[in-house]
């Protein structure tokens, strides 16, 4: 790299590493939701009882 | 007629759901392909700069995640004024789901900028440039935004507030593409985007077209993945969203 690997190679890493937090992120919001509106759909379930906690 | 039913679906949050969550795959592939490629063709094939040597290689990172930067920002405070000016609430939606992969990116390009100001320039920052304080600004209206609607318990309030500073921040787009013209800066001119022909040469230029397609694409995927995780968080209680989940039947 002609004394410039360290900055084409630091440069290329931190991308690579900010793309995959990005994907990890977005992943993680959606299986997230996805999670809590289910249960929140099984909470509001029709003919469903309240649990001891939720009384309390 | 068929635009205007199109327009009026895409209102609809399980429609919107739908559509992303389709497309999102498709995104995937080809943004990581096309990310590959360039990469490939930037490190490897592309060859040495007569000035820069080897070190010009970080304009395949460089230039793609600046170009998104502004990219994602136009995204935001477009869908940020379709949704104050319409009531839409998918369009916040998108605005919202924009705003943090333009700040990464936006991040991504001061860094890998200082990265190649260093050797070339002698100085990881330059506060006098106006092209970096103009693209520190970018980040800064991004982070913003994000935390403005935070400060609100409202979303539909913070919907309308964030889309105002959304929208008056554009003002700083145009202002970070001409700022290389209109001061004498650091920071180059412009390589690619000139009235005439492109600065550099073919063999140079296909890798980073390829890079910025790709980038393009990618940010296409994670802004679907993104936009179905906020749809979830704004209508966790929808039927649809019930039979979804399979909340309804459990």
């Amino acid at each position: 790299m002609g004394g410039y690997a360290v900055y084409v190679w630091s440069a290329y890493g931190i991308t690579l590493i900010v793309l995959i937090a990005n994907i990890w992120a977005a992943y993680r919001r959606h299986a997230g939701m996805l999670v809590r509106a289910g249960r929140e759909g099984r909470l509001e379930a029709p003919g469903r009882q309240p649990t001891v906690r939720e009384i309390s | 007629m068929g635009f205007v039913r199109w327009f009026h679906q895409l209102a609809s949050p399980p429609y919107v759901y739908r559509l992303a969550g389709r497309l999102a795959p498709w995104f995937a592939v080809s943004g990581v392909v096309l990310m590959a490629g360039g990469g490939y063709g930037g490190l490897v094939l592309a060859p040495p700069d007569y000035q820069q040597g080897d070190g010009f290689r970080i304009i395949y990172v460089h230039v793609p995640s600046a170009y998104l930067g502004m990219l994602a920002y136009m995204v935001m405070a477009t869908s940020a004024a379709v949704g104050f000016i319409w009531r839409m609430k998918m369009a916040h939606g998108l605005a919202v789901s924009a705003a943090p992969l333009g700040a990464s990116f936006t991040f991504l390009a001061l860094v890998t900028g200082g990265i190649w100001g260093k050797p070339m320039w002698g100085t990881y920052w330059q506060w006098a440039d106006a092209r970096l304080m103009s693209e520190l600004l970018l980040l800064f209206l991004f982070l913003g935004y994000m935390v403005l609607r935070a400060s609100f318990d409202d979303r539909e309030k913070a919907d309308r507030v964030s889309a105002i500073l959304a929208v008056v921040g554009v003002v700083n787009v145009p202002i970070i593409h001409y700022s290389v013209e209109w001061w004498s800066t650091l920071h180059q001119g412009p390589t690619i985007a000139r009235l005439d022909a492109p600065a550099i040469t073919m063999d140079m230029l296909a890798p980073l077209l390829v890079m910025i397609v790709g980038f393009t694409v990618f940010f296409a995927w994670l802004l679907c993945k993104r936009l179905q995780g906020e749809i979830l968080d704004r209508e966790g209680r929808a039927r649809w969203v019930e039979q979804l989940t399979g909340g309804a039947s459990a």
